[in-house]
């Protein structure tokens, strides 16, 4: 069938080439950039896709596929065991004590990290002498290696001879256990992230309070509204859509941690009670301490799987809060039964009409 | 229109075949694959480390390839360590001199961690160096995949202590390492603590004093506790590593690999036996953590157990204290405390220069040089004999003599603990378990039971 339907095309074509006159040269030039027109844009937008396939895609999916396995790392072979791996991790408990510790020090260190990004941002939109020193200044934690800050802290939560610990016997006050106590070692964990991300956070949120036009307060002045008034009434409404990316950000952050939990005692394997254990490093201890590949595939699949539950949830809470055109149109396309591609092609023939 | 859509899907198949083509070239090398898959998810410190150590093997291994293997042919072998084997370029061109056609290269990874993560992702696959070094608390896994080693000629066997050879041989009896260093154990102490305390200061008399079984080395401890009110040794985690290491098959049953850790009862009298203990001779302080380290220096704990390569470690913390000495002496009989060897990969492109190299290196006349450039204790029988090794003295630890301290203790090493598949795994969960009691997060039976069930879940 497919033949039959596809010769007489061909034929079409090859009768249709000699049959443009003359002037060949502007034919193929312009044929060319018409090309261009149309595959210049996916050309270079592809290197980053092709460069994904490669490191990103192909992993993500060869990760699937050892999860069902029993992976033997060094031969390179393995085999087909079903959702055992699976079942296996989820009935551990000790991932399950991960998954409290993640979103434990996930909240311990978004909540407050956030909150105090707003206050240090309020403080430095205002009319303060050397701004830019100011503002340089709360990024330079950013800056630091999160290992090297891992260390630093790691060194003042000691138990014995820690900063925190020798301070609070000097004062009388008996010694906290950073590395017994499980909520104790949240705390100091999510006290290394806060460190870490207050300062990058601030920076945006202070960028988008410089974008709210200053005529609101001067009509709110003029209102008479207070300073803190103004802080609730107009400078929060209008971090929100900054506010949402902040917070889907550090919740993908939060959810991945690794680097300070991992830094936080000499052996990196989240505690003797899995006190600091979370889900990545769980991972870690289960690729790379027992090289059970298999296992860990899974675990990353769980964990990925997580992550996208939060992420629609973080949709949803952001459609109900941000109203604005734009969104409205995505909602109603949403609404809509067509399929997505299908909605897409319209639009993407309107552009190219726009273009001509 | 017609026509877009035709170009479009031409571009698109394009895209996909140069994206089939890069895929193929990743997958050839399965290992890295998985590796890089997971580390995807989440750890990218790691992935990181792993990358440039493999990019600088990868590099002189083809450089290796390129010659062919013929005797009178010039070739570059490659020889891959970690921290410092005391392989200094002198050493190597010993190596040239005697076999002018053979360059050899030498890679140093930073630490081991690097270099495990990197044998173990090409072993069996390309791009490890013709001689590769391993650690022992490796060869519980090296053992599983020996057979993508070559063996090292019988006729040497005799050449290192039986139990670093018993440590490398596999199941078939084939020996896959060449024994470098061994870390037999002494013990290690302070003598102005001692002498506070009524102790003997001398290391002969404190020889003598913890002469015998690790019920007299507690004993001691608890006279030492009673005097000063101080802890005796730094943790019941590392104490236990000491008194585990002397049991021959503590986790694992050597003939079926079949876990019987929890069944075993020199398992649970160690066990209770250093917990006893540990209430109150212990200074809780978990080995390698920055307190531990912080202890050396302030007197935190008078006694320690002690490899050779300790001695760099207690110097270096305790640069101010001049008390700390070395008594010729361990409860229980021998220990020994890590160690490595050399191996060479079967796959390699020069596999019997490379075995030659190997031998050569583990010679004891090298392994002596490699002592003096780098204090690695050598494990070959001649070697612990030779007069430069058993002159050496530690200036830190009061003149000590430990080159005849540490080869006695070598000598005195008997057993050679079987460690199975899942040594390290039963290992880890035993020394959270003590760690649980140490710390006060549980009681020694509820910590106990936590690890029966942590074990039994292992498989």
């Amino acid at each position: 069938m497919s033949d039959t339907t596809l010769t007489p095309r061909r034929d079409a074509v090859s009768a249709a080439r000699p049959a443009p006159p003359p002037p060949r040269r502007i034919g193929f030039a312009n044929r060319v950039s018409r090309l261009d027109h149309k595959v210049a844009p996916y050309l270079y937008v592809s290197p980053f896709f092709l460069l994904f396939l490669v490191v990103g895609l192909f992993p993500i999916a060869y990760t699937a596929v050892i999860s069902f396995m029993d992976w033997d790392m060094v031969r390179g072979t393995g085999t087909f065991i079903g959702f055992d791996q699976y079942a296996y991790v989820l009935a551990q408990p000790k991932f399950w004590i991960a998954l409290r510790n993640t979103f434990s020090i996930f909240l311990l260190s978004s909540v407050p990290q956030i909150i105090i990004a707003i206050v240090i941002a309020a403080m430095l939109s205002q009319n303060l002498r050397a701004k830019t020193f100011w503002r340089m200044g709360v990024l330079v934690p950013y800056v630091i290696a999160p290992v090297a800050v891992a260390l630093i802290f790691s060194n003042m939560f000691g138990d014995k001879y820690g900063l925190i610990n020798t301070t609070l016997a000097d004062l009388g006050i008996p010694a906290i256990p950073w590395h017994s106590d499980a909520f104790a070692s949240h705390i100091a964990i999510a006290t290394m992230v806060n460190f870490r991300w207050t300062g990058y956070n601030t920076l945006i949120l202070l960028a988008a309070m410089q974008a709210i036009p200053g005529e609101y307060y001067e009509a709110a002045t003029v209102d008479g509204a207070g300073r803190i008034r103004q802080f609730f009434s107009i400078t929060l409404p209008g971090l929100k859509p900054t506010l949402i990316f902040v917070i889907v950000t550090s919740t993908i952050g939060g959810l991945q941690i690794f680097d300070e939990p991992r830094m936080y005692d000499q052996f990196g394997t989240g505690g003797a009670n899995s006190q600091w254990l979370t889900i990545s490093l769980y991972l870690y201890n289960i690729g790379w301490g027992e090289w059970n590949f298999g296992r860990a595939a899974a675990l990353a699949w769980i964990l990925f799987l997580i992550i996208l539950a939060i992420g629609v949830i973080n949709l949803l809470v952001t459609r109900s809060l941000v109203r604005d055109g734009t969104t409205a149109k995505a909602r109603e396309r949403r609404r809509s039964t067509l399929p997505p591609a299908a909605a897409a092609t319209p639009v993407a023939r309107q552009t190219q009409e726009k273009r001509r | 229109m017609n026509s877009h859509v035709l170009r479009r899907t031409f571009a698109i198949a394009a895209i996909a075949a140069v994206a089939v083509v890069a895929g193929c070239g990743t997958s050839t090398d399965t290992g890295e694959a998985a590796n890089n898959s997971a580390a995807d998810s989440g750890s990218s410190s790691s992935a990181e480390a792993g990358d440039s150590s493999s990019s600088a093997e990868s590099s002189s291994a083809e450089a290796s390839s390129e010659a062919p293997a013929d005797s009178g042919e010039k070739i570059t072998l490659t020889v891959a360590t970690f921290n410092d084997f005391g392989y200094t370029d002198d050493l190597l061109a010993g190596f040239t001199a005697a076999h002018p056609n053979i360059t050899v290269v030498h890679n140093k990874a930073a630490t081991s961690n690097d270099a495990r993560a990197n044998y173990f992702q090409k072993l069996g696959k390309k791009g490890l160096a013709d001689v590769e070094a391993i650690e022992i608390d490796w060869l519980p896994e090296v053992m599983q995949y020996s057979d993508l080693l070559a063996e090292v000629p019988a006729d040497l066997k005799s050449r290192w202590l039986d139990w670093k050879v018993q440590d490398a041989t596999d199941k078939d009896g084939r020996l896959i390492g060449y024994g470098t260093d061994v870390g037999p154990e002494a013990i290690c102490y302070r003598s102005d603590l001692f002498a506070a305390a009524g102790l003997p200061t001398d290391r002969a008399d404190v020889a003598k004093l913890l002469d015998g079984d690790w019920a007299n080395y507690f004993s001691v401890g608890q006279k030492y506790v009673d005097a000063t009110g101080k802890a005796w040794f730094d943790s019941a985690g590392g104490t236990y590593q000491g008194m585990i290491n002397q049991v021959a098959a503590a986790y694992e049953d050597p003939s079926s690999g079949a876990i019987v850790a929890t069944d075993n009862a020199d398992v649970k009298k160690i066990y209770d036996q250093i917990l006893a203990a540990s209430a109150k001779q212990s200074a809780h302080l978990g080995q390698w953590s920055d307190d531990w380290s912080a202890g050396m220096q302030n007197g935190a704990y008078a006694t320690m157990l002690c490899p050779a390569w300790m001695q760099g470690v207690i110097s270096g913390n305790a640069k101010d204290v001049t008390g700390w000495d070395i008594a010729n002496v361990f409860p229980g009989g021998g220990g020994n405390w890590g160690g490595s060897y050399l191996t060479v990969p079967a796959n390699g492109a020069h596999v019997e220069a490379a075995q030659e190299l190997a031998s050569w290196l583990t010679d004891p006349a090298q392994q002596i040089k490699a002592f003096a450039n780098a204090g690695t204790f050598p494990s070959q029988v001649d070697a612990l004999k030779d007069a430069t090794l058993l002159d050496a003295t530690n200036e830190f630890f009061n003149n000590a003599p430990v080159g005849q301290i540490f080869s006695d203790r070598a000598a005195a090493v008997t057993v050679s603990p079987f460690k199975g598949e899942h040594y390290f795994q039963v290992n880890d969960a035993m020394q959270q378990a003590l760690t649980r009691v140490e710390d006060g997060t549980q009681s020694a039976d509820e910590s106990w039971n936590q690890w029966v069930s942590e074990v039994k879940a292992i498989g």
